[in-house]
């Protein structure tokens, strides 16, 4: 995102003078209501998550007998909502601490590992010489287009009874209990990430200098040196790209984790509880506006402090295509 | 139950579990193919000098140790694809043409019944709505919006704003967007921002959620609010990437800012127009998440991502099931085809 500098910005201005009066002011409403319609997007963009922002600030009989708004001529502030829907003893009141940890526990690997693999497919896919490499490249990136819902029942299949060929067991269940299901989530995100990952991280390193990559090999150094000490110092910033946008993916993610991490407190991951509690208590409001806030202010502190790194990755993964 | 610190241990057991089992692999992996091709260097050159102390020909074996060099790098990522999506796949496909418990074939039965339950009728009919709507609108305020905001006063802070959605959840947008339309009957307050604009204005509040099919549109609203962020951030990009030379020659030929935005924004910004709306609609087409958690598919709002979770993991039709996912897939096709056609064409003109 490059933003111009303000001194070009009023030179173009200068040159753009209208010459007839009637110009000048159709000019200036141009501009005027350009200014507005862009005024009233902003708004109403905002507003929304103002209100639940604003909202989850007040006490519960407030929420529901009153509009948001009036909290600007009637202020009341509590801490109540966070206190109850994070911390709260009864089973209605959401126990999101437990899933925020869950959450975090979902996350972290389901970055991590194919951000890892990825990583390693696309320089072997970029730079090393092997038969059928740029068949294999576009076999990987075909399969972006395939719907995740296209695996989700076989692979779920593949955890609860294992692959039987012709009646033999080739490979066991993985029979997993409670929080030991967090490896199904994270397979099965890994999985799903990757096409994406590899084709992304393609894009970088297979426009890395050849000229630097020849030098290594001229200077005897093998594959997996060049690899780490060449290729992953220079695309640190794609790497940053794919882990944050994985990290919004998985972080915000719903099928995969209802359907593979289930609904309990064990494993399930805020968005699953928030799901579910929009469901059944859809009415309480104190508790779906705080807890929406839980879930949303990670990701938003993520994307905020790294957006720079978010956006480059967005533009070379749609546009470059 | 107190929130108790301890019982979230296990989790945190795991997790640790998870990342040393990334570190092994990962590091391992890297090790071994220091090691052993190491190992097979010395072998080779052990085996050099034995053979040009014989005069013995020179082997040659480059070119096969490149090869499994490689494998070793693709094999994590390999193994992954083909388990947890190839087979998957072809599997789903299969299972299509299967019965409920996956025991018998039954051909085309679930295809028949894709189109002629009304239900599912309705559902793809919404599926089509959301398709042509969101990938429009989106982009139209995505566009204009970034068109407005160019070079303006504070353009980083008013793209931010917009971006922002971007960052929330569909769950999250669904709820902040459900409180919008909230609903209290008419001789009550609204806490609806919606419905309180409607009294405000004299008219009846509404359970905007419950009437078909102005819920689907509202839904849809949903989904464009979160993706005309990154519409605006990719045709932004474009715009900026307009040669200067170009805009400054259109405007000393006294060009309005009108015919500058249709002769010269629109068509530089073409390509880019196109992967967000590709992009888009094929986002839309799997979106699942806003409808579950908005009105859970009640109200005649059932998408096709939304009824194929629930024929296969709710109703425990998997072969219902399966034939919508593959249909999904095959909808997804064309639009993919388009936007492959269109790359091509850039490349060569």
């Amino acid at each position: 995102m490059t933003t111009a500098t303000p001194t070009i910005a009023a030179g173009t201005q200068q040159t753009d003078g209208p010459k007839s009066v009637a110009g000048r002011v159709r000019k200036r409403l141009n501009s005027r209501t350009a200014t507005l319609v862009s005024i009233i997007i902003a708004l109403v963009w905002t507003v929304p998550t103002f209100g639940l922002f604003i909202s989850s600030f007040r006490p519960e009989d407030q929420i529901k007998t009153t509009g948001w708004w009036t909290f600007f001529t009637n202020p009341q502030f509590t801490m109540e909502n966070y206190q109850e829907v994070l911390f709260g003893r009864s089973s209605s009141s959401g126990q999101l601490a437990s899933y925020f940890i869950n959450s975090l526990a979902i996350t972290i690997p389901s970055v991590l590992f194919p951000l890892a693999f990825a990583a390693l497919a696309a320089y072997a896919l970029a730079w090393i010489n092997f038969r059928g490499r740029d068949w294999l490249y576009i076999a990987i990136f075909a399969l972006q287009i395939v719907p995740l819902q296209m695996a989700l029942v076989p692979l779920l299949k593949f955890f609860s009874t294992g692959v039987t060929v012709a009646g033999v067991q080739v490979l066991p269940a993985w029979d997993l209990v409670d929080e030991q299901k967090f490896a199904q989530v994270w397979f099965a995100h890994t999985c799903f990430a990757l096409p994406f990952a590899v084709f992304l991280l393609h894009n970088f390193i297979s426009q890395l200098p050849g000229d630097l990559m020849e030098a290594a090999r001229v200077d005897g150094a093998s594959h997996p040196k060049i690899f780490r000490t060449i290729v992953l110092p220079l695309i640190t910033p794609a790497l940053a790209a794919f882990g944050i946008f994985q990290f919004l993916w998985v972080w915000n993610d719903l099928l995969v984790a209802l359907i593979f991490a289930g609904g309990g407190d064990e494993t399930a991951p805020l968005t699953v509880r928030l799901a579910e509690m929009a469901g059944t208590r859809g009415n309480e409001w104190q508790r779906l506006t705080a807890g929406a806030f839980v879930s949303i202010v990670v990701p938003l502190i993520v994307f905020l402090s790294l957006q720079r790194f978010f956006v480059r990755g967005l533009l070379a993964g749609s546009v470059k295509g | 139950m107190e929130f108790d610190f301890a019982e979230e241990q296990p989790k945190f057991l795991m997790l640790m579990y998870g990342l040393i089992a990334f570190v092994a692999v990962v590091g391992g992996l890297l090790l071994l193919l220091d090691v052993v091709p190491a190992w097979f260097t010395r072998r080779r050159e052990a085996r050099l000098v034995a053979a040009s102390a014989s005069g013995a020909p020179l082997p040659r074996r480059r070119k096969q140790r490149e090869g499994t060099v490689a494998l070793f790098f693709l094999l994590p990522a390999l193994l992954l694809l083909t388990i947890g999506l190839v087979i998957p796949a072809i599997r789903t496909t299969l299972l299509s043409f299967m019965d409920s418990g996956s025991t018998h074939w039954v051909g085309l039965r679930n295809y028949g019944w894709l189109f002629s339950e009304n239900f599912v009728v309705r559902v793809l009919i919404n599926s089509l709505i959301w398709v042509l709507l969101v990938p429009l609108v989106a982009t139209a305020f995505g566009l204009i919006y970034a068109v407005l905001v160019d070079k303006a006063r504070f353009e980083a802070v008013a793209k931010s704003l917009i971006f922002l959605p971007m960052a929330i959840s569909f769950v999250g947008a669904s709820i902040i967007w459900k409180f919008v339309y909230a609903y209290r009957g008419d001789d009550q307050e609204q806490i609806g921002l919606l419905n309180q604009i409607v009294v405000s204005l004299g008219g009846e509040p509404k359970q905007w959620l419950l009437e078909s099919p102005l819920n689907t549109l509202l839904l849809i609203v949903i989904m464009i609010w979160i993706q005309a962020g990154f519409a605006m951030v990719v045709l932004s990009a474009a715009i900026k990437a307009i040669p200067a030379d170009i805009v400054e020659a259109a405007r000393l030929d006294g060009v309005s800012p009108w015919q500058m935005f249709w002769r010269i924004t629109m068509p530089s910004i073409r390509p880019a127009l196109i992967v967000v709306v590709v992009t888009l609609s094929i986002a839309t087409l799997k979106v699942f998440d806003i409808v579950r958690t908005a009105t859970n598919g009640n109200y005649d709002t059932s998408v096709i991502a939304n009824e194929m979770y629930n024929q296969a993991f709710r109703y425990g039709e998997n072969g219902q099931g399966s034939a919508l996912a593959v249909f999904l897939f095959v909808l997804v096709i064309p639009i993919v085809i388009y936007q492959i056609r269109n790359l091509r064409q850039q490349r060569e003109g």
